[in-house]
């Protein structure tokens, strides 16, 4: 089996390598791929929609049904995740709760599980046992929040300088999941619930397809942002870019309450228990 | 000698991202155990994606975000040199492509998950041999 495989990627490989002597040079202005549509978007980006960033006016406003539909792509990874492994009536073998006393050092086991410190001196811990590491978490307490603003920033951002929603949305993502390492899963699960991030995941994707079908009601096309300067205090091609920030927050918020939810599903086996 | 050597500066990239994508066929065909198989498909996405990538460069080129003119909120089209910007669109395209890989890794990944309940593990070979035993 495994020098079948071998002699398939080598000859596939051979064959790629072969078809590249056709190809362009690399970094070549003149090459095929660098013709055809591109040079418009170049050009009247600006002109068209009012957006330097021409990835952004590409992705939300010329290709804006690709971009909802890879929205909606990410969305269904999401809810998949959570119907594959979200498990409801869970069974718990190892009952009961840990806490740690803060000054000593001491780990409490609770055999009820509904036992609630809500002292500052006892901290919930996994029961798996995670060594007190006073680095990580007073490094993860400071950089969460800088890395939140980062991550709104790169989303409200996304028309003048690199940035978007998907980059956004994963780093604000990111920002959760950090909390949920350097804590524990209950700690993140208690800043932003199950609920919320169901909700949130499909809030992102109804604020896209809201705002397509808002352009419709305006009697424009799906999608043609123009038509938003009805309502907007704005000129038409503001208008653009407008109906673009509004649909990159919208992708924004479901990229992250996606990857959350994968997160959780995937750290804790569906539990929601007790995480990495 | 010279045209080969134009042909290698020229074309390395390429040769580069296609080994990177063998490597990732390789993974998927011959490995046994399905995270490792997983793996393997990241890095062929990993090598497209690079692939997309440079073809949108143009030497010489900047990033795909327009300089404005001080204190202009706008610039006639013909002001702009297109051959100075490289070419976006392979760059929306992988945007997208970044963040639905990392997505479906993640349905691939619970899919594993859910394999591991049943069987009690990863390797292919052990888990076709199980399922026969029933």
């Amino acid at each position: 089996m495994k020098k079948l495989a071998l002699i398939v990627a080598i000859l596939c490989g051979a064959i790629l390598i072969f078809a590249t002597s056709e190809f362009p040079e690399w970094g070549d202005p003149k090459a095929p791929a660098n013709l055809h549509v591109s040079p418009h978007y170049i050009k009247y980006s600006v002109k068209e929609t009012g957006v330097p960033n021409i990835v952004t006016s590409v992705l939300a406003d010329y290709r804006g049904f690709d971009t909802m539909f890879e929205t909606t792509v990410i969305f269904c990874a999401g809810l998949s995740c959570f119907l594959l492994l979200r498990i409801f009536n869970e069974q718990t073998e190892e009952q009961g709760v840990y806490y740690r006393h803060m000054p000593t050092g001491i780990v409490i086991h609770f055999k009820r599980d509904d036992v609630d410190i809500r002292d500052k001196d006892f901290e919930l811990i996994d029961s798996k046992l995670v060594p007190y590491d006073l680095i990580i978490k007073t490094v993860g307490r400071v950089m969460i929040p800088f890395i939140q603003i980062f991550g709104l920033y790169v989303i409200a951002h996304g028309d003048f300088s690199p940035g978007g929603g998907f980059q956004g949305g994963v780093i604000l993502a990111a920002s959760i999941i950090l909390l949920a390492i350097t804590f524990n899963l209950k700690t993140a699960i208690s800043k932003i619930n199950e609920k919320t991030l169901g909700v949130l995941s499909a809030l992102g994707v109804f604020i896209y397809a809201g705002i397509g079908c808002l352009c419709l009601l305006l009697k424009g096309h799906f999608l043609d942002y123009g038509k938003l300067a009805k309502i907007l205090p704005v000129g038409p091609i503001k208008a653009r870019a407008l109906g673009m920030l509004g649909v990159e927050i919208g992708v924004g918020i479901a990229v992250m309450a996606v990857m959350i939810i994968i997160y959780i599903n995937i750290a804790s086996e569906g539990k929601h228990h007790e995480g990495l | 000698m010279e045209a080969l050597l134009k042909e290698i500066v020229g074309k390395y990239n390429y040769w580069l991202y296609i080994v990177l994508m063998m490597i990732g066929l390789y993974a998927m065909i011959a490995k046994n155990n399905l995270i490792k198989k997983l793996v393997g498909m990241n890095i062929f996405q990993t090598a497209i994606i690079l692939f997309y990538i440079s073809i949108g460069y143009k030497k010489g080129g900047t990033l795909p975000i327009i300089i404005m003119p001080h204190h202009h909120h706008e610039i006639p089209p013909e002001a702009i040199d297109v051959s100075k910007y490289i070419n976006p669109l392979p760059h929306v395209l992988m945007l997208t492509a970044i963040v639905v890989s990392v997505a479906t890794f993640g349905v691939a990944l619970a899919i594993a998950l859910k394999i591991y309940k049943e069987y009690n593990t990863l390797e292919e070979d052990e888990i076709r041999m199980r399922i026969r035993e029933r």
